[in-house]
């Protein structure tokens, strides 16, 4: 039997799978945010230096490395519809953007909350911050150019063609710790180990997972939205049930 | 008819850029005397301490020169775009990229280089060093074709958008920041008894980094604006 690999790029197919998809990301997010933070502000040890307030790491931590990876996957989409002319592709991107600022803001946010009691101040103008605080505008300049061209594929392309051009800032972020001798402490897992505690690991591994499977809920279910919008004059979604009634 | 060499498209592309502007005088300056407004604004709203000033000299420099680009950068292609010159351009068969770094060129000819020319006499408001004054100009010389040349793609891709301006600024601010901390950095790095080369090598890596890519993607830019 031939297998269509192709089958599900097509939007109106795509459409249906997303829609049953999205529960079996939702509800393992749900759960896993529970769990993740319970551990987290509850079984985790207080720690020697920071004591209390290096709880925040638990949203902080998985939300910076999100907004990151985000940046890069809506880049390997955009540039996939960019290369190959696939419709699907842009939508993801268009549909991970609003994810991704969002998690650039909440790693920036949740820094400062950070910042104040351990260094003292709200904001440093530090490599590793001010090189979040471009993805953040970045990810902006990306909806923003997005949103003011009126034709869909010129729209996409153009966006494209941005968020490739802009991908040139993660592994500056990543490795700003490691290049410049900042404020921002360095990273505390490393493929040789960890000084840190079980609990801390699981609570921040598990959370991190969980905010995984928000995004790609999140985004199926935006790119629904976009598939609708862009395809309303055509005859498969005047025919869906949820458009007729 | 012999066809063009590349340097000869590059040369005939800036030259006709040059003229166009030399006959439309008014553009140019105004970008000029807006780099030379901002950046006395800064003493008056500070207050006039010369410390504070030599200070902070060059980040108002490199921010004002920033903002001055952004405001130059619209009229890169958008003339050419309104009366149709610019699809004759992307028909003829010749290089497109090419083509873009000329315009590039001469963009940088008539916004940065006035710009790091006039420079010293505004650092000499700030109270500058002659050092100073010097590793300024030179970072200025080095860094502000990065602008004009990231600024080329924002540029490409907002062409005849509405609202292009501030949008082409949205786009391309946050990528030209590296130029401004480094351009900054230069001259604070003299200020402080250190030797600037470190800060001034980068810019010249952006430089060439960007000059390798920039034309190339511009160029991509402008077939996705033109389709």
């Amino acid at each position: 039997m031939a297998i269509n690999w192709f089958k599900y790029s097509a939007p109106s197919t795509f459409y249906g799978l997303a829609g049953k998809l999205i529960p079996f990301f939702a509800w393992p997010a749900v759960l896993l945010f529970a769990i993740g933070l319970y551990i987290g502000f509850f079984v985790a040890p207080t720690d020697a230096v920071q004591s209390e307030a290096y709880r925040i790491i638990f949203i902080h931590v998985p939300a910076s490395i999100l907004s990151m990876f985000i940046y890069l996957i809506m880049a390997g989409y955009a540039a996939l519809g960019l290369i190959f002319n696939t419709r699907l592709s842009s939508m993801m991107a268009q549909a991970l953007a609003p994810t991704g600022a969002l998690f650039a803001f909440i790693s920036l946010w949740t820094g400062a909350l950070w910042g104040k009691p351990m260094w003292g101040a709200w904001w440093v103008w530090d490599a590793r911050l001010t090189s979040e605080l471009i993805l953040l505008f970045l990810y902006l300049g990306f909806i923003a150019l997005q949103a003011s061209i009126e034709d869909p594929r010129r729209a996409d392309k153009a966006a494209a063609l941005l968020a490739i051009v802009g991908s040139v800032n993660v592994p500056i972020i990543y490795f700003s710790v490691k290049w410049w001798n900042t404020l921002h402490q360095g990273a505390t897992i490393k493929m040789s180990g960890t000084s840190m505690h079980v609990a801390m690991q699981q609570a921040m591994f598990i959370v991190l997972v969980a905010c995984w499977l928000y995004v790609i809920a999140v985004a199926l279910a935006r790119v629904r939205s976009i598939i609708l919008e862009r395809e309303r004059n055509t005859q498969w979604v005047n025919e869906l049930k949820e458009v007729q009634s | 008819m012999n066809r063009l060499s590349l340097f000869g498209l590059l040369g005939l592309v800036v030259r006709r850029d040059l003229l166009l502007a030399m006959r439309r005088r008014a553009d140019v300056l105004t970008t000029l005397i807006f780099f030379v407004m901002v950046v006395s604004l800064f003493p008056l709203g500070v207050g006039p301490e010369p410390e504070m000033l030599r200070k902070m000299a060059s980040g108002v420099v490199w921010v004002a020169a920033l903002l001055a680009s952004m405001l130059s950068l619209p009229r890169m292609f958008s003339a050419d775009h309104a009366d149709g010159t610019l699809e004759q351009m992307m028909l003829a068969p010749q290089s497109l990229s090419v083509l873009v770094l000329g315009k590039i060129l001469a963009h940088w000819m008539l916004s940065g280089l006035p710009l790091a020319l006039i420079a010293p006499v505004l650092g000499l408001q700030f109270d500058m060093s002659a050092q100073a004054l010097w590793i300024l100009v030179l970072a200025l010389l080095l860094g502000t074709p990065v602008l004009s040349m990231i600024g080329a793609v924002g540029a490409a891709l907002t062409l005849g958008l509405r609202g292009g301006g501030v949008l082409v600024s949205l786009l391309v601010l946050p990528l030209c920041i590296p130029v401004l901390i480094f351009g900054a950095g230069a001259v604070e790095a003299v200020n402080g008894g250190m030797s600037a080369v470190s800060n001034l090598a980068l810019l010249g890596a952006f430089t060439l980094f960007a000059l390798v890519f920039t034309p190339f993607v511009a160029a991509q830019a402008l077939r996705i604006s033109m389709e």
